[in-house]
């Protein structure tokens, strides 16, 4: 998806004069074209995260739309109350785009783990979340999202699905839809170890891209169900939604990163497999509460 | 109607100031007197924004970083007509446009809304750039505490105002010795010298090195400029004058009275 991002950022900054680019000294390697091409537009302001978001902030008061990229927990969490007071409070809109969430840095340790990101943009007012889980369903939500009025955030993983959906920004995609009593509803690149589980099973799947504001009308038709949702983040940021439109499903499950340290290295796949994120734990969550 | 001097505007302002905080039971009365002179003067003399030109592409952008000094911030906008006297002595009421710190999203001529310390300089720093990028001449003013440099973020954005060369960015630090109950900053001048910035220090309480600093600042600096400003929290009334117990606290009828017979 890094790639992706390249393309689309560059594309962007051609298009749109008024498009900046700010870099926490990552990924700067990648965009040294653009930097070539854009040398006013395109700045690695260095590793100085509080700071940039503000002056990112200030862009946006000078009538510039910046985007803000360097990995997950450098950006979110060290830079929140930036995010919360220079953007969100004062009605600022802006881009931030990270990758390193939840775990893709599996070997690095906590430090470079970010499970908590989704759930604490979630918390702020004025924001979107979005989750891309193919390099192609990026370029479609941050090209409808990124001249808007609001905070957008996109996470970008590491790992992507099979193919991409024709997904539609703010809206979820239907991928399967047998009339089972259970639906499976999952966030971006965790489909792929979804469509995986359930190649047998007799359920329903919903994938999400858009997070926040996440598109509660699409569960309409399976509310009667059980709803299982799979989310590759600490804590529910979809149930935290259900819960306040009153669209609550018979019966529902939550299945999301636990709010501890990551003690462990290795791959990301081996964190999946501990975290209950890899096919066989997927499937074995699903048959337990699968309602026939 | 007869043009008051700067003098008595000022005395003025300070008597409104005093009403305001002590009908409102809020406010905060040192950190607003030991800035009021400065912002005066900007809006007099130096800034151009004026409430016909407050959403021109091509005007000075102007921050108060230290957003608790809202009082002296809301009268200087009264007399500048970005806002009405009723809706400055409405300050801190429940339907107020006004709050404690000021937000740009209810009060003309406010491009920040603040409150939290050591943002206010970063975005600038985001304007100055913004500016720069558009070539637009523009100037960008930002006043900050001492107290508030501190934050790591100051002395960042300070990394990349030099590193950029944002000469279109000026920044008052209103020097009321707040920070000397915690870190001392001296030597300051010094520090703020190697970081490259044009350092002019002043008296911010006199408003003729207020206007020529940062006039020096509009015409010639060819780098960003730093305006260290010697205050005196309280300025102008001696029970107040560096005294921190009135850093955030409003006076009771006696004490009103008395302030503003010193005043008068």
């Amino acid at each position: 998806m890094r790639k992706q991002l390249i393309d689309t950022m560059s594309k962007t900054l051609e298009k749109n004069k008024e498009t900046v680019l700010l870099l926490g000294d990552i990924g700067v390697h990648g965009f040294r074209h653009a930097k070539k091409k854009f040398p006013n537009r395109v700045y690695n302001i260095g590793i100085l995260e509080q700071t940039t978001v503000s002056l990112a902030a200030g862009l946006k008061i000078a009538g510039f739309t910046p985007t803000v990229h360097t990995i997950a927990p450098f950006l979110i969490e060290r830079a929140y109350e930036q995010i919360k007071v220079d953007f969100c409070y004062q009605g600022l809109g802006g881009n931030l785009v990270t990758v390193g969430g939840s775990y893709d840095y599996a070997a690095l340790g906590c430090t470079h783990h970010c499970p908590s990101d989704v759930m604490m943009i979630n918390l702020l007012p004025n924001s979107e979340i979005f989750l891309p889980g193919h390099s192609n369903e990026f370029n479609n939500l941050f090209q409808t999202a990124y001249k808007n009025d609001h905070l957008s955030y996109f996470r970008l993983g590491e790992e992507e699905n099979e193919t991409h959906h024709e997904v539609k920004p703010y809206k979820n995609s239907i991928v399967k839809d047998i009339n089972a009593n259970t639906t499976i509803v999952c966030v971006g690149s965790t489909l792929k170890n979804v469509l995986l589980a359930t190649k047998n099973l007799d359920v329903n799947i919903i994938y999400c891209t858009t997070v926040k504001p996440f598109d509660v009308n699409s569960l309409k038709k399976f509310l009667d169900g059980t709803l299982i949702l799979i989310e590759p983040y600490a804590s529910s940021v979809i149930l935290d939604q259900i819960i306040v439109s009153h669209k609550m499903p018979n019966e529902i499950v939550s299945h999301n990163i636990p709010k501890k340290f990551i003690e462990k290295y290795g791959s990301k796949a081996e964190i999946d497999k501990l975290l209950g994120f890899d096919t066989k734990s997927i499937k074995n969550l699903i048959l337990k509460h699968k309602n026939n | 109607m007869l043009k008051l001097s700067d003098k008595l505007i000022i005395k003025k302002l300070k008597k409104e100031i005093l009403e305001i905080c002590f009908n409102a039971k809020e406010g905060h009365l040192g950190s607003s007197f030991s800035i009021l002179d400065i912002l005066y003067v900007l809006y007099t003399h130096v800034l151009d924004i004026t409430p016909n030109k407050k959403n021109s592409n091509k005007r000075d952008y102007f921050i108060l970083s230290k957003g608790h000094a809202s009082l002296a911030h809301a009268a200087v906008l009264y007399e500048k007509n970005f806002i009405k006297l009723k809706e400055l002595r409405s300050y801190c009421s429940y339907d107020s446009i006004l709050g404690g710190h000021l937000d740009r999203k209810k009060v003309n001529g406010v491009e920040v809304s603040s409150g939290s310390l050591g943002h206010g300089i970063s975005i600038a720093v985001g304007i100055a750039l913004g500016l720069k990028i558009k070539k637009i001449q523009n100037k960008v003013f930002v006043v900050v505490g001492d107290g508030e440099i501190n934050e790591g973020t100051f002395w960042e954005s300070l990394l990349i105002a030099s590193n950029k060369n944002l000469n279109n960015l000026c920044c008052i630090v209103d020097y009321n010795r707040s920070n000397d109950l915690s870190i001392k900053l001296d030597p300051l001048k010094h520090k703020l010298d190697s970081f490259g910035f044009t350092v002019l220090e002043i008296d911010g309480h006199c408003h003729e090195e207020i206007r020529n600093a940062t006039m020096f600042f509009r015409k010639t600096s060819e780098k960003p400029t730093i305006v260290l400003a010697n205050t005196i929290k309280g300025k102008g009334v001696r029970v107040m004058e560096n005294n921190p117990e009135w850093h955030h606290k409003s006076p009771n009828i006696d004490e009103l009275n008395k302030m503003i017979k010193e005043l008068s």
